[in-house]
């Protein structure tokens, strides 16, 4: 019997059964407690759980324009040491992903990374203006194969663009994520609209702006039979109308980010621009129904939405400040904290929800795999017992506006494995080349 | 207290203390006693990013009759308006040694944000931040209600106070809210639903939309500025309407209580919100506000600076 | 504890500051009182009263905070500014008998000529203070005192008036402020 690469020893799968698990030249070997065969690592995992690789469907690298806030380097680095395997890179970089030609950079970019899998996302209209379509078969002919078409960052909000765009997008099997967002009723808006708006006296952003797209697009998806995926769900509204759709059967799926399942808008209450973001931080009781949400499987996936900006976007007046904050380092962790901890989801649903659904929606076939013999070692190993406390100036990301700062988190990723080999072992990050 | 960010970090005891000193430095001002040494040596900056003359020059005749040194740093023709942040503003005030900054700024939280940063370790008062706050705004505007209605009180119990037209844009309103509660004054406030912010549910107040039928049973009438621009977000339809259901005019004032005062924040846009008969009637002590805002402010400093570093908090 | 002025003590020396203020001032005619708040307001009146029963009628009597001018106002936490009543007759060209309780560093009172020199220009100014404790840090004297207290910087001398305390006593107390 030869050696393999790794060995994974009492490790328990998604569904709790404890077992040894093999790696070698890429792939899973064995799972089975009577694995006989020499490692060249042994890794003890007793309290460990092992999961398919992660899945991240909404990435911000800014590569390229904003190398200054994120590489697709340093955004790989900090995906693989959050458990990533394959992160999906948004199209509002500078120049925009409107064209193979940016998309096959980005591609390239992530694979001379090595880390992961970086798939580009292109942008549903040139320039992101929301005006006439971009060029979306190039880009799912290119070397990138795109699937995943959108704006994000704007919403797609002409009722008529939105419609051809979903129709065209069935040459190819595409998917269009939309950011839900009317611009009108959003001019300006800082944070959630609601009591703390009231008080801090910034300008509000309601939940019925999201809800109303969300709702016009799923009746335009359901009259074009075409793929809808709504980005970073934020509402309680949002969730009954997603929760509406599926029953009548309409083709649409929605994702979550770990802040919205974690945090809410009295976090403004300090003006400290890291909790500025969009959409914004809503309240206890759309934080309530979107776990439920995800946990019922009406919200179906988990996605970062990580928004790496420099320090001056930051370091400002609330109302100056850029929106967003990093979510790839800390997402498995404040999912085991608000889903396993609270006892609404188990690990197997976990899986799904950051590997198997987004990996799915996405099309990408080497990723979000069960965990069977013969399959693509993509894998995470994570620690739940264990805790780690967020430090800003520790993070992989070249940005640090965690919103997460100092806060003791559960969860320790100890391992992740790309196509095979470690870019993560014991809870460090591979050197460059090391792969 | 080492900053005035917000109404909310006062007590109902510190705000009377507030009153009761600028009281006292109101005699003083008003009697021979032009200028007090008190704060002589202390720098104080009016950091201005946004334009207002009369909360800046009140400000500054606080600041000097108390013969602290003041420094004017004012958006035009300051590097705030050439795009410097306020993290570099606020470490070069650090550096030409600040012991307060009076902050005025169009964001809501910018003197929140300055006092909560490292940026620089002096004491900073809120002269009005967006459409959040206006602290010192509000004690004055309590002090000068209390001087006319308090029949001796200290606190303003039993007083009915009506805040009268664009509460979603008013820092004013916001601070007014928050101390003319916090010291036993019943407020109502009127306004076009769309001038309302969403989400005032517990706030300690009444609500009306009918300036009619509110006027009759109030002490205190305070009159918002209404901004021009405001038509053009739809938040009501011509300045003509807006007049004619929320302005104070002489019909109006005819049904007021006896001895019920008009107040406004300034400055008045004569002829939308309020008339000229009214601003310049008996019953108006517009012109009284900016005279206590001197006294007030003069109060707010000696509190934030007269004291040393040692034993705060130990009385 | 230790008792350095009873209540009849207290009047006793009252009485006498107050003769000696007639005496000085060749009668009650020119004499403005001015009381440094708390106890020193209320000094005053109590010596105004005096006065009124040798001479048959009061002098103007008012009180004088000198809060807004004190040098140690760093030092401290913030004090509530107490009350300045000057008589409506004023103080230009007058004779004004400042009035305190403890008389020590000298600084309230260097502090309220400042004051006063801000409200006009007395023709004398003169001191009475009930107890005066030594330690001074200023070239300040007393015109008229009431008792001569010598007292370590370590011990803490109180005045209690009836108006505020309920009583009249001084009393030396070791470990102070």
């Amino acid at each position: 019997m030869s050696t393999v690469d790794y060995l994974i020893k009492n490790v328990s799968l998604p569904d709790g059964i404890k077992t040894d698990l093999a790696i070698c030249d890429g792939l899973i070997t064995s799972i089975s407690k009577n694995f006989k065969g020499e490692a060249q690592t042994i890794i003890e995992a007793q309290d460990c759980v092992v999961l398919p690789g992660l899945v991240d469907l909404h990435t911000h690298l800014r590569e390229p324009g904003r190398e200054d806030a994120e590489t697709v380097l340093s955004g790989s680095r900090a995906g693989a040491k959050g458990g990533f395997t394959a992160v999906s890179a948004m199209a509002n970089t500078s120049p925009v992903a409107d064209t193979a030609g940016v998309v096959e950079q980005v591609y390239r970019l992530g694979q001379e990374a090595g880390l992961l899998d970086v798939f580009p996302i292109g942008a549903v209209t040139q320039g992101l203006k929301g005006e006439s379509l971009s060029e979306m078969g190039a880009m799912a002919d290119s070397v990138a194969r795109v699937r995943i078409f959108s704006d994000d960052g704007n919403c797609v909000s002409d009722p008529l663009v939105m419609r051809r765009a979903l129709e065209y997008i069935k040459k190819f099997g595409g998917v269009i994520a939309q950011h839900a967002q009317d611009p009108r009723m959003t001019m300006g808006s800082q944070m959630n609209e609601g009591e703390v708006s009231a008080r801090l006296g910034l300008k509000g952003w309601p939940a019925v702006a999201e809800e109303s797209i969300i709702a016009r697009d799923v009746l335009l998806a359901d009259h074009v039979k075409s793929r809808l995926h709504i980005c970073h769900l934020t509402t309680a509204g949002g969730v009954e109308i997603i929760r509406w759709a599926k029953a009548r059967g309409i083709d649409v799926t929605a994702e979550v980010t770990p802040h919205h399942l974690l945090l809410t808008d009295d976090l403004a209450t300090s003006y400290d621009p890291v909790f500025k973001v969009n959409p914004p931080l809503r309240t206890e009781s759309d934080v309530h129904a979107l776990r439920e949400a995800l946990a019922d499987g009406t919200i179906d996936i988990v996605a970062t939405d990580h928004a790496p900006h420099p320090t001056e976007a930051k370091e400002c007046e609330w109302q100056e400040a850029a929106f967003g904050m990093l979510g790839l380092e800390t997402a498995l962790s404040i999912v085991q904290k608000t889903m396993i901890d609270t006892g609404l989801m188990n690990w197997s649903q976990v899986a799904d929800r950051m590997s198997i659904a987004p990996a799915r929606i996405g099309g990408y076939s080497e990723h979000g795999q069960p965990l069977v013999v013969g399959g693509i070692a993509n894998l995470v190993v994570v620690n739940p017992k264990k805790t780690w406390t967020v430090d800003r100036d520790l993070v992989l990301s070249r940005s640090s506006n965690t919103p997460y700062h100092g806060h003791e988190l559960p969860g320790v990723i100890t391992h992740t494995f790309f196509k095979g080999r470690a870019s993560v072992l014991n809870g460090s990050i591979m050197p460059l080349g090391s792969l | 207290m080492r900053h005035l960010l917000s109404i909310s970090d006062l007590t109902k005891v510190e705000a009377i203390s507030i009153l009761d000193t600028a009281t006292e430095l109101s005699r003083v001002s008003d009697g021979a006693v032009k200028k007090l040494p008190t704060l002589r040596g202390r720098t104080i900056v009016n950091l201005f990013a946004e334009d207002s003359t009369r909360t800046r020059i009140s400000f500054e005749a606080a600041a000097k009759r108390l013969s602290a040194d003041v420094i004017n740093f004012s958006a035009k023709g300051s590097s705030l308006s050439k795009g410097e942040s306020l993290k570099d503003t606020a470490m070069t005030l650090q550096a030409m040694g600040a012991d307060a900054v009076v902050i005025r700024h169009s964001a809501s939280g910018a003197a929140q944000r300055l006092a909560d940063s490292q940026w620089m370790s002096g004491s900073v008062v809120n002269a009005g931040d967006g459409t959040h706050e206006h602290p010192s705004q509000a004690l004055l505007d309590a002090f000068t209600i209390r001087k006319h209605l308090g029949m001796g009180r200290s606190d303003l119990s039993g007083i009915n106070v009506a805040i009268v037209g664009d509460i979603l844009h008013s820092r004013v309103a916001r601070s007014n809210v928050l101390l003319l509660s916090m010291l036993g004054a019943k407020v109502t406030l009127v306004a076009p639903p769309t001038l309302l912010p969403v989400g005032i549910g517990n706030w300690p107040v009444t609500i009306s939309y009918d300036l009619d039928s509110v006027i009759p049973h109030v002490d205190v009438v305070m009159m918002l500025r209404v901004q021009q621009e405001r038509m053009s977000d739809l938040f009501f339809p011509n300045a003509r309407e807006y007049s004619r259901y929320f302005g104070l005019n002489a019909d109006r004032m005819a049904r007021m209580k006896s001895g019920a005062i008009v107040m406004h924040p300034g400055p008045m846009n004569r002829g939308l919100e309020i008339s000229a008969e009214v601003a310049d009637s008996a019953r108006s002590v517009i012109t009284e506000q900016v005279a206590n805002g001197v006294s007030v402010r003069m109060a707010i400093l000696y509190v934030l600076l007269a004291g040393g570093a040692l034993e705060v908090g130990g009385n | 504890m230790s008792v350095a002025l009873s209540a009849q003590e207290i009047t006793r020396a009252l009485t006498r500051i107050s003769h000696e203020i007639l005496e000085k001032n060749q009668g009650s005619s020119n004499i403005v009182l001015l009381g440094i708040p708390t106890r020193g307001a209320h000094l005053a009146t109590r010596i105004n009263s005096i006065i009124a029963t040798i001479e048959g009628a009061e002098v103007p009597t008012g009180t004088l905070d000198i809060t807004l001018f004190r040098d140690d106002l760093r030092m401290r936490p913030p004090r509530a500014i107490m009350s300045t009543k000057i008589p409506t007759s004023g103080i230009e060209g007058k004779d004004v008998i400042l009035v305190d309780d403890v008389l020590y560093s000298g600084r309230t009172i260097r502090a309220a000529l400042d004051a006063l020199g801000e409200i006009g220009r007395p023709r004398t100014v003169q001191l009475a203070s009930l107890v005066d404790r030594g330690h001074r840090e200023l070239p300040i004297k007393a015109d008229f005192v009431g008792k001569n207290l010598p007292t370590a910087k370590t011990q803490s001398v109180k005045v209690f008036l009836s108006e505020i305390d309920g009583r009249d006593e001084v009393t030396i107390e070791e470990g102070g402020e």
